[in-house]
């Protein structure tokens, strides 16, 4: 591809997966259609901290705990009653 | 064998609601609430027999009814009708007012947890040096190698390994080999859901029942069931942060009053676990049944502590004033 200003060369380039092409000669930059806006999306994920991964506050919790990932036994024995909660067992 | 003394029970409890001999009006006349070899509970009317298991300590038991009944306990544990107990064939029996429990279909979440919690604070608060008799030692430990001789005894099963690993590595007081660490503090022993009952029924405010494991001891033990649930995914985060906040809103000494509470409660928790998994296989064993999904989700438990170093325990205050404690069952030699 040739530079639409100046008819050199241009080079593509790869910057944080976005393809982009730079003149040679006068360095200017072509953008293809949607690639400023992933660019701008790729800069925001930089700038923000990532989400927290779950809703509730990280309680403390034993490294043996249960690290199911979302709802434990307790999501069904929601709906059992107490069971083994009242027992000595 | 615990039915043996069921008649007999059955007559006690109907004379203590009725001592002039009058004729029984009642509208619910009597009823069996519990009976295990670990005690027979006959209610009538508004009295409430319990045999305890065979082979309790009538000296250390009588202490534990003492403190009880003691004002300083007042409020946290329910008062016997009763101080002493007597004597029935074989047994020693209590006699106790009549308080309701939780419902076994209500839902964890509307659990009493944040009452739960206050009263252990508060019984852990007692100033033991002041009741005017001595304590025996919290029952804890004891409970928990009773249930591995009874997981050792049940035979092969496929989830035993993990539970013995997990019990091999605990520190040796957890296992009841050797003395528990200090500060001791005036434990219940044996806490669970069960161990809340209102009085008066139905309106009162809650209280601890069942004192046979009652004595000195490590207080994170009394946190530690619901703390094993919470570590299995048994119980919810929300639920155990309630229980935890209120413990520690009520100044609750068995862990720091803020920040990570788990240093403390490691070993107990661990130990509860093992207990917990240890007793549902032998009694699916026995009954030739599978383990169901929550004594699944503790024996799990059991098999991730594998990779998990034990948590070095710190006492979480200076050791306060001394207390006395009567020897355990079986020793001799004098309280201390």
């Amino acid at each position: 591809m040739q530079c639409p200003k100046c008819h050199a060369p241009m080079n593509t380039y790869n910057r944080n997966g976005v393809q982009i092409e730079q003149c040679s000669g006068c360095r200017g930059i072509f953008l293809d259609y949607g690639e400023l806006e992933a660019l701008t999306r790729v800069e925001a994920q930089w700038a923000q901290p990532a989400p927290p991964p779950q809703a509730y506050p990280a309680a403390p919790a034993p490294a043996w705990g249960h690290h199911g990932g979302g709802h434990g036994h307790y999501g069904h024995q929601r709906h059992r009653g107490l069971g083994h909660l009242l027992f000595s067992s | 064998m615990a039915t043996d003394v069921l008649p007999a029970l059955t007559a006690r409890v109907r004379s203590a609601a009725h001592p002039a001999a009058a004729p029984c009006v009642c509208a619910e006349p009597g009823a069996v609430l519990a009976d295990r070899a670990d005690g027979t509970v006959v209610r009538h009317g508004d009295v409430v027999a319990k045999a305890h298991a065979p082979g309790t300590d009538a000296a250390q038991l009588a202490l534990r009814m003492a403190a009880a009944d003691h004002p300083a306990l007042d409020g946290v544990l329910l008062a016997p009708l009763h101080p002493d107990a007597a004597a029935l064939h074989d047994r020693l029996v209590t006699l106790w007012p009549h308080g309701s429990p939780l419902a076994p279909d209500t839902d964890p979440e509307r659990a009493p947890w944040e009452d739960a919690a206050a009263l252990l604070a508060r019984l852990h608060r007692v100033d033991t040096s002041r009741l005017p008799f001595p304590l025996p030692l919290m029952r804890g430990p004891v409970k928990a190698a009773r249930a591995l001789a009874r997981l050792r005894a049940a035979g092969p099963h496929p989830g035993a390994a993990p539970v013995l690993r997990a019990w091999a590595v605990l520190p040796a007081w957890a296992r009841d080999e050797a003395p528990m660490p200090s500060p001791w503090r005036l434990c219940h022993g044996d806490l669970h859901l069960g161990q809340l009952v209102r009085s008066p029924a139905g309106t009162g405010p809650w209280r601890l029942i069942d004192v046979d494991d009652l004595g000195l001891g490590a207080a994170a033990w009394d946190l530690a069931r619901p703390a094993a649930w919470f570590a299995a995914g048994v119980v919810g985060p929300a639920e155990w942060a309630r229980f935890l906040a209120a413990y520690r809103a009520a100044g609750g000494p068995a862990v720091p009053a803020g920040g990570d509470p788990w240093p403390a409660l490691d070993v107990p928790a661990r130990a509860l676990s093992v207990q917990i998994a240890a007793l549902a296989i032998a009694k699916a064993s026995a009954a030739c049944r599978g383990l169901d999904e929550v004594e699944e989700a503790m024996i799990d438990a059991c098999a991730r502590m594998a990779e998990v170093p034990v948590v070095a325990q710190e006492p979480v205050r200076p050791t306060g004033a001394m207390t006395r404690a009567v020897p355990k069952e079986g020793e001799t030699g004098a309280a201390k």
